[in-house]
């Protein structure tokens, strides 16, 4: 199949490039990794006027730790969060969901900015920043501010982005030496959407103790959803199984998730709850060596 | 011969039994093989298809104007253009008819409304977009057992006395004779099952460049087309073009599978626009087009019916099936057998009540029936029995390899008359079972299942096996036809004066290695190496006719044509060699690529020699010439078999299921190449694998196709695929010349059961029984659920 | 608008439609016809190519994306040195059969040999879960990246002798007797 017409810039700065989302907001769509937005185009799902491709727009491209964050730039593609020895040391739940976003050669090209922007509701990569307590830079010409993830997705493949707004990095703050994460997802195969997946986060203090705590869910309700209740339960207990089981309830109790080819409702239902046991499981595993 | 055994010929000749690397391989590695798609001709037009969104609907209008005047447009065809012709409808390879473009309604969500003949590509599917179609929609019907309702509406209300939605009604076997054997029973075990609507889906779509001369009316087809002979006389019937003016080409296939048995609408039209407009014209679908509107396969709902004494032998099967054809009934497959060859679902056992009864119903879907990697419906056929059998082991408490063994026919009772009127050529199936188990190390799984079970993991094992006998090769000519085609195949040999040799073939490889392949079976029976003859196939110009490759057919009948031929130029070869040699001949012996004289094995001469001869000094009064051709029409088809037995862990948490191991013990009889069989036998496990635990299509109430794309329709990568063991019997086929039984579906049609199997087998001290394919995590969820309460 | 692309090598300016995809460019503008396609959806990865050493999809990737880039397709692959290890391992491991997914699974394999010389099975099967092939059963691909892997790596097997029905062996024609 073969996309619609459109007129395409490929500026070389990042003014270049907002200046352009100004004059031409409207009927604009910004190209990074383009792994969803081309396919949407050639079914002619998505007929943009316009495309800014930002892949020549410099100093986007970097994983970093600064002021207690740890920064990725809009232009981070999957598999530099997964080859990347700083994530995989700062943040586990982040290195264990990037190998399973779609495939190994879609992550070669798609970004992770891309794919919150796109806001798609079974995507991976915002219940990651939910368990994490991310932000997101949103940068227009007229300045820049940040969004906290939670108030970040709105509705599903809408977000808080204004229609001149660029997100220019995602950041996490950057917990102690004893952190924890999963991200446990049942694919039905390689480059699947997820039936259900639940991002999980621990962070303990010197005695063991849940001092910080993370879990979202993706595919499960009409966009990534923090379960906030099950974070609050956690934080300042001592963990156990039972913790968690309790935990994974009211994750389980969370999910609005809808009947369909997946499975049922009360399938997937049952998988978060599943999914959230042996995840923080893993997440106080990982918590306890680190 | 045994897979153990010596080749017969030296490397250099390399005939039947060597391993030689594949000679198609070398411009496949450099990007040079030459699909359809890669045809470019001057002044070449593109098309694009316009598909119905809704799965039926009157058609009230069609408005071309807006995409008629978009620059780069050269024309917009819609049903009516082609009713004016003649064209807008055609015959299906069952001898129903099949809408080319729609003129009156459409039947099923993706249909053929109209076409777009354009400079480029990118306008053409421009210009569908400008198309305005005003549908009156109709109520939808996707279950076939509703469609067979009374009260149902009419989905083919275009054939005349057509009242209902039945495409047809059909049994096999004897009724009383089974009633009786049920009413004897001690215990009958019975199975409903839904074998999933699938796709081939070969990576390479389908399509066709058609180039007609206008000035003397010559068309040149290039086509993905698995049966380019067939497909010139349905050409020929279907637009009224003289045949000799025809000529189809099938160049390079990126795989069939059977997907590309079938003529589909997007030739006849794009062969159309060429005729109408002077200019080839290249169409080449999509994939969302190929998922939802070319050929699927199986569909079949099936209730099977097992009667068994408490022993655990049997003693009779019944099945009542209703299979969904979708719109138009076009299963590829004989005219004789509306279920194919569905009625070899006896399988391995021996017993002589059977009754099978088969309806075929119109439905608001996609067309097509064609035999996915598998010889017509034996893949229903196998897995349903294969099914039943754990069933009975379960609900006997009999082991399953054991209830197996004890219904095996014998090999000593080969060739055996199956009670629905096949006979099986030859077998030794409790030896293939044996292998398997061995290699498998059966008994200590079945003591890691108990101990799992005892320890309450959440993770259980499964030990899942099937012993499927196949039916391939169709076919003899008393029984076997397509459009009144009688199935056989041909091969033709042209030995050169250098004794270098071209072999021609009425068959088309689309990725099994024929040209690697057949020169050695002329390498065996001639001795002239293999490395020496060039295979040509797929041009309708310059190959015998024949029916193509499909069903398992290459080896068993033009593998048959291609020995046979080789051994009628050996036959004239020894006149020739007597002639050199001056010595009678009956005083010549015969070894690989060599007469020589009895007793004097100096004296001899080689088949070059002998070819040069034909050329440059015959004997009197003989034809001059070393060249010759073979019709084949084989005496019975051939039955391939083996055992699998499956290992897998069930995720009782989630339902996933991966495999941890796979043993694929195959009986295909001698084997060519055994490299490239073992390369088809894990093709073949892999789809097996696919089908049961991913990939099908499927459609919500309204009609609408899920599995329209490779995001819903699932294919396993690397990664999900089993890692496969694979073991070998060698029981030759009696009646075919080399011994060959074919191979290409073995896999296909046995493995679904044994993985599936093995799930069930996991499951089965809770309680669970079945769960239909694919085995979809959720689907396990279900089961475990359900068992529970 | 106005690209230049190297392309195996080879420098190629052309004015091409924003909307033209990569693999289209590739196989009509320059008739390199190897690079195939083969879904609609970014999934298959038969048009697979290295961009700047890197593999991508070319079927989702917009030619004017990879103005001054660095394209290797298969046809690429072979040098003056004759057939690349991976070519050659994808014939001796029976690693294709209808040809198809071909191109793709040995460029995939090649990026992945240069950033992991020894890849092991596991590894070997993930990198290569972006791309179907629906004929091998994935089997012979794996052992054939091994193969090409080891070959790179000089560690190979000298195995058993081949047969090879390219390579003629030459006939033995005696003189016509009598």
């Amino acid at each position: 199949m073969y996309p619609p017409k459109f007129d395409y810039a490929a500026p070389r700065s990042l003014d270049e490039a907002l200046g352009l989302l100004s004059d031409r907001g409207e009927d604009v769509k910004v190209l990074a990794g383009g792994q969803s937005l081309i396919p949407m185009m050639k079914l002619r799902l998505a007929s943009p006027a316009m495309l800014i491709d930002i892949n020549r727009l410099p100093g986007l491209s970097e994983i970093a730790e600064s002021d207690g964050y740890l920064r990725l730039g809009a232009l981070v593609r999957h598999n530099d969060v997964g080859n990347s020895d700083l994530v995989s040391r700062r943040n586990p739940t982040m290195a264990a969901a990037a190998p399973w976003i779609a495939d190994p050669i879609v992550r070669n090209r798609g970004t992770v900015c891309g794919a919150l922007a796109h806001a798609d509701p079974l995507g991976d990569w915002a219940s990651v920043m939910l368990a994490c307590d991310a932000e997101v830079v949103a940068t227009s010409a007229s300045g820049q501010r940040t969004i906290p993830m939670r108030d970040f997705i709105t509705d599903v493949f809408t977000t808080a982005l204004r229609e001149d707004e660029l997100l220019t990095e995602v950041r996490v703050p950057v917990s102690g030496s004893r952190t924890g994460g999963d991200y446990q997802t049942l694919e039905r195969k390689v480059g699947d959407y997820a039936t259900a997946a639940v991002a999980t986060r621990l962070d303990l203090d010197e005695d063991g103790r849940i001092v910080g705590a993370g879990i979202a869910l993706t595919s499960v309700c009409s966009i990534n959803t923090k379960v906030t209740e099950a974070e609050a339960l956690l934080i300042g207990q001592q963990p156990s199984t039972e913790l968690f089981v309790e935990a994974a309830e009211i994750a389980a109790r969370t999910a609005t998730p809808q009947d369909d080819v997946r499975g049922p409702a009360e399938y997937k239902r049952d998988v978060v709850r599943v999914f959230t046991r042996r995840g923080l499981a893993t997440s106080l595993e990982l918590a306890q060596a680190g | 011969m045994t897979t153990t055994e010596q080749p017969r010929t030296s490397p250099e000749i390399c005939g039947l039994g060597h391993s030689p690397r594949r000679i198609e391989d070398d411009r496949f590695i450099q990007g040079a093989g030459h699909y359809v798609d890669d045809i470019v001709l001057p002044g070449m037009l593109h098309m694009a298809i316009l598909r119905s969104p809704v799965p039926h609907a009157r058609i009230v209008s069609i408005d071309t104007s807006e995409a008629t005047a978009l620059p780069g447009v050269v024309a917009v065809v819609t049903g009516e253009l082609m009713a004016q012709h003649n064209l807008a409808w055609m015959p299906t390879m069952s001898g129903d008819t099949q809408a080319v473009l729609a003129t009156d309604k459409v039947r099923f969500q993706g249909q053929e409304v109209a076409a777009v003949i354009a400079d480029t590509v990118y306008t053409a599917w421009d210009a569908l977009e400008l198309i305005d179609v005003d549908y009156e929609e109709l109520p939808v019907l996707v279950d076939p057992r509703k469609s067979l309702e009374p009260d149902a509406v009419l989905i083919r209300d275009d054939k005349e006395g057509q009242t209902d939605n039945q495409c047809y009604h059909w049994e096999s076997g004897d009724k009383g004779t089974t009633d009786r054997a049920f009413a004897e029973a001690d215990r009958v075990v019975t199975l409903d099952t839904h074998y999933p609507r699938s796709h081939p889906a070969p990576l390479e779509t389908c399509g066709c460049v058609a180039d007609i001369d206008p000035a003397t009316g010559h068309a040149n087809i290039y086509m993905t087309s698995q049966a380019p002979h067939a497909h010139r006389t349905v050409f020929a019937l279907v637009a009224g073009l003289p045949e000799e003016k025809i000529r189809i080409i099938s160049p390079d296939i990126g795989g069939g599978f059977g997907n590309k048995v079938p003529v589909y609408p997007g030739y006849v039209v794009a062969t159309a626009a060429s005729l109408l407009l002077g200019h080839p014209v290249k169409w080449v679908e999509s994939r969302s087009e190929n998922l939802i509107s070319t050929g699927f396969a199986r569909d079949y709902h099936m209730h099977g019916e097992l009667a068994l004494r408490g022993d655990g032998r049997i003693l009779g099967l019944r099945v009542n099936l209703i299979s969904d054809n979708g719109a138009f009934f076009s299963d590829a497959q004989p005219t004789k057998f509306k279920a194919g060859l569905f009625h070899i679902v006896t399988g391995s056992y021996d017993y002589t009540a059977a009754h099978v009864v088969a309806d075929g119903a119109y439905t608001n879907k996609a067309p097509g029936g064609v035999a996915y990697r598998c010889s017509f419906r034996v893949t229903e056929a196998s897995y349903l029995i294969e099914r039943l059998m754990e069933s009975a082991a379960l609900e006997l408490d009999i082991d399953p390899a054991e209830l197996r063994r004890r219904n095996f026919i014998k090999s000593e009772q080969f060739p055996y008359a199956s009670p629905t009127g096949f006979v099986y050529d030859s077998g030794e199936y409790e030896r293939a079972l044996d292998v398997a188990l061995d290699q498998v190390g059966y008994d200590d799984l079945r003591r890691e299942q108990r101990e799992r079970r005892d320890r309450g993991d959440e993770t259980l094992l499964g030990i899942g096996i099937a012993s499927f006998t196949e039916v391939v090769g169709a076919g003899n000519s008393r029984d076997f036809d397509i459009l009144g085609l009688k199935m056989f195949d041909s091969a033709e040999l042209r030995v050169h004066p250098t004794g270098k040799a071209i072999l021609k073939l009425g068959v088309k490889s689309q990725g099994q290695g024929h040209e690697t392949t057949y020169p050695q079976i002329v390498a065996e029976e001639l001795g002239i190496p293999a490395s020496h003859i060039r295979v040509e196939e797929g041009d309708t110009d310059t190959t015998p006719y024949g029916l193509g490759t499909y069903a398992s057919r290459s080896t068993p009948v033009a593998g048959a044509a291609t020995a046979m031929v080789a051994r009628k130029l050996r036959e004239k070869g020894r006149k020739i060699a007597a002639h050199l040699l001056e010595a009678s001949e009956e005083d010549l012996d015969w070894e690989p690529g060599r007469f020589f004289v009895k007793g004097a094995k100096e004296r001899g001469v080689t088949i070059q020699d002998v070819a040069f001869a034909a050329y440059t000094n015959f004997p009197e009064g003989m034809e001059p010439g070393f060249e010759g051709v073979h019709y084949y029409d084989p005496p019975n088809m051939t039955y391939p078999f083996g055992s699998y037995v499956a290992v897998v862990e069930v995720d009782t948490g989630t339902g996933k299921w991966r495999v941890r191991r796979m043993v694929a013990v195959d009986d295909c009889g001698v084997r060519i190449n055994p490299m490239i069989v073992e390369g088809q036998i894990h093709g073949g496990l892999a789809e097996g694998f696919a089908m049961s635990n991913m990939q099908f299509i499927t459609f919500d109430d309204s009609g609408n196709c899920i599995g329209s794309n490779f995001m819903d329709y699932l294919i396993p990568t690397a990664y999900e695929t089993p890692r496969f063991e694979l073991g070998a019997t060698v029981t030759p086929s009696p009646h075919h010349p080399i011994g060959a039984k074919g191979v290409g579906e073995s896999a296909t049609v046995g493995s679904p059961a044994a993985y599936v199997n093995a799930v069930i087998d996991a499951l089965s001290h809770l309680g669970v029984r079945n769960i239909d394919m694919p085995v979809l995590p959720h689907r396990v969820w279900q089961a475990i659920q359900e068992a529970k309460h | 608008m106005e690209i230049t692309m190297t392309v195996n090598g080879v420098a190629h300016k052309d004015d091409v439609e924003p909307r033209v995809l990569l693999a289209d460019y590739l196989r009509t503008r320059l008739g390199l016809t190897g690079t195939h396609i083969g879904c609609d959806t970014t999934s298959c990865g038969v048009c697979t190519v290295l961009m700047d050493g890197t593999p991508v999809k070319s079927c989702t990737v917009f030619a004017v994306q990879a103005d001054d880039t660095e394209i290797t397709t298969v046809e690429g692959l072979k040098s003056a040195d004759g057939l690349h290890p991976i070519q050659k391992a994808f014939k001796q491991e029976h690693g294709l059969q209808c040809g198809f997914c071909t191109p793709a699974m040995m460029l995939v394999g090649k990026a992945l040999i240069e950033q992991n010389p020894d890849p092991d099975e596991d590894e070997v099967r993930w990198a290569i879960s972006g791309n179907l092939c629906r004929c091998t059963g994935y089997v012979n691909i794996v052992k054939a990246i091994r193969a090409a892997a080891a070959e790179s790596r000089g560690t190979a097997d000298e195995g058993p002798a081949l047969v090879d029905l390219t390579n003629e062996p030459s006939p033995t024609v005696s003189a016509p007797v009598g």
